[in-house]
């Protein structure tokens, strides 16, 4: 059967892994491939990486981080943040990732979707919507609107019509994510979650709102959540993924289990 | 790493810009391999162990065999029972077509890939669980059943369900590696599927090796 995933995100700037509140007031928090690589012990079942250093200056680096983190973590590595072309695309998966999100740059040009989907497949794109409650409109039907540029600019989009809209053009996964709730730790939107999850064939990711793993377990069951994406919980170890993986198990929900003995030192192949 | 005074084994992966091998080569390293990209079928060589990856369609993926000369080369290589491994597309191009686009594909099994039908989601994209019909050295010391990493919408529909290795479900039963003879093809990544992975793709190194 397949498992449900649990996917730390780890946010990138200038080649570190920082964290605090997301663009403002950030904390170097180490080297990524070397978090990367713990996580992957600890039982994460895919890593992304959100790229924040806006600057271009900042590319290299990234490019850098991925193929050492392709080099130490045999799990599937999404780079998001940053790509703006079919070349750029081409970098990172060359680097050694095996998709990348796309978000602002899909809405502001719809055709890049289907551009890299044409040229890597479906399944190494990751469209990453941002959605907020508004009340409901006949602009606005379902009461979800997508904002972008880091969830400060709505776009007057339906979150639904864009759904549909980005799994035509090829996206084969959405990374959705509830802007009301991100950073808050009030638990995932399960309604937004739900709505989208039942309206594409896609696999739907959960992110923004976690506080812990019964967050996970609503995200799957009552979300429709393929796989639930979360930060800070665990880059500040408030919980470990392996614990959060137990709970949703205890809960009766299909995910993958790595023993503790299993967690080798020998999956290293080289020093950092 | 390989074991002291062990010579490492030559391992060729096919290069036919199919994105990341990155993450294949690493894991063929780890698992004792001297690891050759070949970009054409001249630059093959005189490998163990033939890797051909991918992710993708069938169509453009054949396209670029041909430009890099490597079909003939492929089948040559099967055809003398040379240890041989496919990985997701790398597998579904053993087939004779493709559903998905109706390409040509290289026919050394018969049948072709098929879309994965009654699939609760497509792409079916995560970990699942691959059960073997029978045993096999590349699953030495893998348990039954164990989860490996998946992304494809498309799997393989042999003909002949000899070849049939092991099944997993999304939906409904579908091919998740073949084996015949040296030639094994798995529909899943065993390079991003932790150690179970990293342990599948030594087992094949080591038996190409001992060879």
């Amino acid at each position: 059967m397949l498992r449900r995933r649990v996917i730390p995100c780890l946010d990138v700037a200038n080649g570190r892994v920082v964290k605090g509140m997301r663009f403002v007031d950030l904390m170097d928090e180490g080297d990524p491939p070397e978090l990367a690589e713990r996580y992957a012990r600890e039982g994460a079942d895919e890593l992304v990486y959100l790229d924040i250093s806006a600057a271009p200056e900042g590319r290299g680096t990234l490019l850098d981080i991925v193929e050492r983190t392709a080099r130490r973590a045999f799990i599937p590595l999404t780079v998001g943040g940053g790509v703006r072309s079919v070349d750029d695309m081409r970098d990172v998966l060359r680097a050694g990732a095996d998709k990348v999100g796309l978000n602002t740059r899909a809405v502001e040009d719809p055709e890049l979707v289907r551009r890299c989907a044409a040229r890597f497949g479906s399944q190494a794109v990751v469209v990453a919507i941002d959605a907020r409650r508004v009340p409901p409109t006949d602009a606005m039907p379902s009461g979800f609107e997508v904002v972008v540029k880091g969830g400060r600019e709505p776009v007057g989009l339906d979150a639904l019509v864009w759904a549909q809209r980005v799994v035509e053009l090829g996206a084969g996964e959405l990374l959705v994510t509830s802007i009301d709730r991100d950073g808050t730790k009030s638990g995932f939107d399960t309604e937004q979650l739900r709505a989208i999850a039942d309206l594409v064939q896609v696999p739907v990711i959960a992110s923004g709102g976690a506080a812990g793993p019964d967050d996970f377990i609503a995200a799957v069951r009552d979300g429709g959540a393929d796989a639930v994406l979360a930060a800070s919980i665990f880059h500040r170890r408030e919980w470990s993924i392996a614990a959060v993986k137990a709970a949703m198990a205890a809960a009766g929900l299909p995910v993958r289990l790595v023993p503790e003995a299993s967690a080798r030192a020998a999956m290293t192949t080289e020093g950092a | 790493m390989a074991a002291f005074g062990r010579a490492r084994i030559p391992v060729t992966v096919v290069d036919y810009g199919a994105g990341n091998l990155v993450s294949i080569e690493q894991a063929l390293v780890a698992a004792g391999a001297d690891v050759r990209r070949a970009a054409h079928a001249a630059e093959i060589g005189d490998p163990a162990l033939l890797v051909v990856p991918g992710v993708g369609a069938s169509a453009p993926a054949m396209e670029r065999l041909h430009a890099g000369g490597f079909v003939p080369a492929i089948l040559d290589w099967v055809a003398a029972d040379q240890p041989f491994l496919g990985i997701c597309l790398g597998l579904q191009l053993l087939f004779e077509r493709s559903d998905e686009d109706g390409a040509q594909t290289l026919g050394i099994l018969r049948g072709h890939t098929v879309r994965l039908e009654s699939a609760p989601t497509l792409p079916h994209i995560g970990w699942n669980q691959v059960e073997r019909r029978h045993e096999h050295p590349a699953f030495d010391g893998i348990a039954p059943g164990a989860d490996f990493y998946f992304v494809h919408s498309y799997a393989g529909a042999p003909v002949d369900r000899d070849v049939i290795l092991a099944e997993t479900e999304h939906g409904a039963r579908f091919t998740a590696a073949v084996a015949r003879g040296n030639l094994l093809g798995v529909q899943f990544h065993p390079e991003r599927s932790g150690d179970d992975g990293l342990r599948l793709v030594a087992n094949v190194v080591g038996a190409a090796g001992a060879a």
